[in-house]
């Protein structure tokens, strides 16, 4: 099967021919799967955010192309339009760009763009604020008067509400305490299940991309540093740790565990897998 | 994209313009613009187009970065342009259906071309070679005897510091808006003037709201830095006349003083 | 008697609501203190109250009814103002949002030159300042074009520079990336050990509290637990209940204790927490 996103060999560079010009990204490649959770990480300056914003034809690339389902999106107009819909990008601090006068109207403002019918939109805001955890009687509130998490998963509902078949996320839970951004991945996640959707997530925590992706992709000064599952790329946890990425504790604590000269996995990336481990460990040193 | 507009932005560097008081560099600027409307002629337009292409070259300002901040303003230039060409009453050069082309037309035309792009590039060299802080600072510094007539200097200094420390900051603001509203699928291109002007509510309405908290912010923040109105405060760099300033002014005064007399003689 | 950095008094605090909002009281009767020279982390969620109880260390915000004073001077005090901030200085989230001026050293000189201080001890105190958050090679630069964790050194060398004996600072990192984090949080390492500056962190990473003396949390404006990292991370399910999560080297022993493992729950780095685990497994 076409893969539904395929970056092949996208280059871009800013500020062509002026003094200030810099390669943002070099020759990038990789394919997204339908119904897949991928993580992007990177810290700031990696060329994430400019990788995401090709993938909803906000940057047009300086080389290389963008397929959806196996097609250039800047084949045409028409095209390219369609991909800004399917393709849904939910930018940091989403909340900066609510404007409406209700909940609901802001909401509404994607599926409107799309030229939906009324019914449809209808049927899509109330769908998308049950995604996000936002009660029927706040739709109708001014969107200013939510609390931060609240305002946050309003503009997200923004997105979700022109049903995208990738969803992409530019660091959802930025800014937001523990709990609360556990509860937007969780909806993120409902999200996925109940359509299908593909998730991309980027972020610079490596502890949440870890915990909710199938597949990571680390950047690093504009090319792809690594990429593969959370296990695969953890077990290079030095390497990370040089490019100047978070690696999380419990990582550390097992990378410490074997300088010890404990025979566990180094790439523990979650306490539950930790947990595990340890208890394997000691079931065979107990037979043993 | 927005980032390329360069008006009113500081391009470091240590060339002597760059050194000058700015408070210096204020007064020359006035006397370059009453020399400017004073010339009359080919010759006097010709010594002050020279003295700026002086003060370009010394400055090391690019004359590329200085023929790109004149592109937004074509428009206009070209339009005063056309209205001088084909309004100006006089000799007749060419005449084709309802309009004539005069010969005084022609010359004024060329004349109002040429004192609107040198006025314009003039006062961009002044922002161009001082950073905005010693701009205010040189303003406040100059203005001051005005405080005898109750207008707050300080006050109004500060605020036009803090607006161009913000300028960059709300372009870059700005442009992540139209993304994230563009990713929304709104369009600003299509449509008429109507709906196009409709389509900026998305982009203003959330650029007013982010500029009222950061306003609110800075100023919990100034006033948690001991900010208290300009009573009483004193100065990092204070400025101070130097001997490259009295030179400049001298020569700043001879321009005058040929121009002035050029206009005399009609040249 | 020792005279302490911060005292909170049966501090009563309310928001006054408007027409159709109500009033929100934050504050009832809370007693908190700071010791002069420790580096004391407040923990909470959003809304918990910790930003606003912030805001009565330099009487940004004054109390409605009881006292806090710093350094023995009474924040209601209206003629000590000034002293108070100079003591006292602030630091918050968004580095954009309190960066004045566009040349760094001239930033940093803002606060010393509203102090009416002389020239030749600004240029002292900018210098100094930006050799503390190792930034003097920026001294020259436009605040816009550095990095995220770059700004938020500058801020806070902005605030050194009135030389306060106490920085509260308000979320400093919620913004940054982890390379901006670790520039920032060494920073306020140093200020403490080595410049002796009493630290206030209000933070929601435990990582981060963890590096402190001691361990404050907060929960709808009440202190739910208070004392060393050690000792108030181990009390696991306590913060789980107020919604709060611990570092990731207590929570894997917690873990394994819930296992039928009897860890004590105070190896809180990565070492300790290694060593532990390597004595009972291996």
């Amino acid at each position: 099967m076409t893969p539904i996103l395929q970056v092949v060999d996208l280059c871009h560079t800013y500020g062509e021919g002026t003094p200030f010009c810099h390669d943002a990204l070099q020759n990038i490649s990789f394919s997204i799967e339908e119904g897949e959770f991928v993580g992007i990480i990177g810290h700031t300056g990696s060329g994430k955010s400019t990788l995401i914003q090709h993938l909803n034809c906000l940057a047009k690339p300086s080389s290389g192309q963008i397929l959806f389902r196996g097609e250039d999106v800047w084949k045409d107009k028409a095209f390219t339009r369609d991909v800004r819909f399917r393709v849904g990008l939910v930018f940091q601090y989403p909340e900066y760009q609510l404007f409406e006068e209700t909940v609901y109207d802001d909401i509404a403002f994607g599926p409107k763009n799309m030229g939906l019918s009324k019914e449809e939109i209808d049927r899509r805001v109330r769908r998308a604020a049950g995604f996000v955890g936002i009660p029927e009687e706040n739709l109708q509130k001014s969107p200013f008067d939510l609390s931060g998490g609240q305002k946050r998963r309003a503009a997200i509902a923004g997105v979700i509400a022109m049903e995208p078949q990738v969803l992409i996320l530019d660091e959802p839970t930025a800014g937001l305490d523990p709990a609360g951004g556990e509860k937007i991945l969780q909806n993120i996640r409902a999200y996925q299940k109940a359509l299908n959707a593909t998730v991309i997530m980027v972020s610079h925590s490596m502890e949440e991309v870890a915990a909710c992706a199938d597949r990571l992709i680390v950047l690093n000064e504009g090319a792809v540093a690594m990429m593969g599952t959370p296990h695969e790329v953890f077990s290079h946890a030095q390497e990370l740790e040089k490019i100047g990425l978070d690696v999380p504790q419990v990582t550390r604590v097992f990378l410490r565990l074997r300088q010890l000269g404990m025979d566990v996995d180094p790439a523990v990336y979650n306490i539950k897998d930790a947990v595990s481990a340890l208890m394997k460990y000691r079931g065979v040193n107990a037979d043993a | 994209m927005l980032k390329d507009i360069t008006l009113g932005q500081y391009f470091p560097g240590n060339s002597v313009i760059h050194r000058l008081d700015p408070r210096t560099k204020l007064l020359l600027v006035v006397v370059y613009i009453v020399a400017l409307f004073t010339a009359k002629w080919f010759v006097s337009y010709a010594l002050v187009l020279l003295c700026l292409i002086v003060i370009i070259g010394i400055s090391g300002v690019k004359p590329r970065t200085i023929l790109k901040s004149l592109k937004p303003l074509l428009f206009i230039i070209l339009f005063t342009g056309i209205l001088n060409l084909f309004y100006t009453e006089g000799k007749t050069l060419v005449s084709f259906w309802i309009s004539t082309i005069t010969y005084e037309g022609l010359t004024r035309a060329f004349f109002m071309i040429l004192r609107i792009s040198l006025l314009v590039t003039g006062t961009f060299m002044l922002t161009y070679t001082t950073s905005p802080v010693s701009l205010t600072d040189g303003m406040e510094s100059l203005l001051r005897p005005l405080r005898h007539l109750h207008i707050p200097v300080h006050e109004l200094s500060m605020m036009m510091c803090i607006a161009l420390r913000f300028i960059p900051t709300l372009t870059q603001e700005t442009d992540k808006i139209i993304s994230a509203q563009k990713a929304r699928g709104a369009d600003f291109e299509s449509g008429n003037l109507v709906a196009r002007a409709k389509a900026l509510v998305p982009i203003l309405v959330p650029l007013f709201i982010s500029s009222f908290r950061r306003a609110d912010e800075l100023a919990t923040a100034m006033e948690c830095r001991c900010y208290h109105g300009g009573e009483g405060r004193t100065k990092l760099k204070q400025l101070q006349y130097r001997a490259r300033d009295a030179v400049a002014f001298f020569l700043g005064a001879i321009v005058l003083a040929s121009v002035i007399l050029l206009r005399i003689f009609g040249l | 008697m020792e005279t302490k950095a911060i005292s909170v008094e049966q501090l009563n605090f309310a928001y006054a609501g408007g027409e159709d909002t109500p009033t929100v009281q934050v504050f009832e009767n809370l007693d908190f203190s700071v010791e002069e020279g420790s580096f004391v982390a407040v923990l909470g969620r959003n809304g918990c109250g910790k930003s606003t109880l912030a805001k009565h260390f330099n009487a940004i915000l004054l109390p409605s009814g009881g006292k806090v004073s710093v350094f023995s001077m009474d924040t209601s005090d209206e003629d000590a103002l000034l002293d108070i901030r100079k003591c006292v200085g602030m630091v918050f989230q968004n580095p954009d949002n309190q960066i004045i001026s566009n040349v760094v050293e001239e930033d940093v000189a803002f606060a010393p030159e509203n102090l009416g201080i002389p020239r030749d001890e600004i240029r002292r105190r900018v210098d100094e300042a930006l050799e503390i958050v190792g930034m003097t090679k920026y001294k020259n630069h436009a605040p816009h074009l550095l990095s995220g964790g770059q700004k938020q050194r500058i801020a806070i060398a902005g605030v050194i520079a009135m030389r306060p004996k106490c920085i509260v600072l308000d979320e400093p990192t919620a913004m940054l990336d982890p390379r901006g984090r670790r520039e920032v949080m060494e920073t306020i390492r140093r200020l403490n050990e080595e410049s002796k500056i009493t630290v206030v962190l209000i933070t929601h990473h435990m990582a981060e509290a963890a590096l402190a003396d001691r361990v404050v949390v907060m929960e709808h404006g009440n202190i739910l637990a208070d004392g060393t990292p050690k000792e108030v991370f181990s009390q696991v399910q306590r913060l789980k209940d107020a919604r709060l999560t611990v570092p990731e080297t207590t929570q894997l022993l917690y873990e394994l204790n819930q296992n039928g493992y009897d860890f004590s729950l105070d190896s809180l780095s990565v070492e300790e927490c290694a060593q532990a685990i390597y004595k009972t497994f291996a």
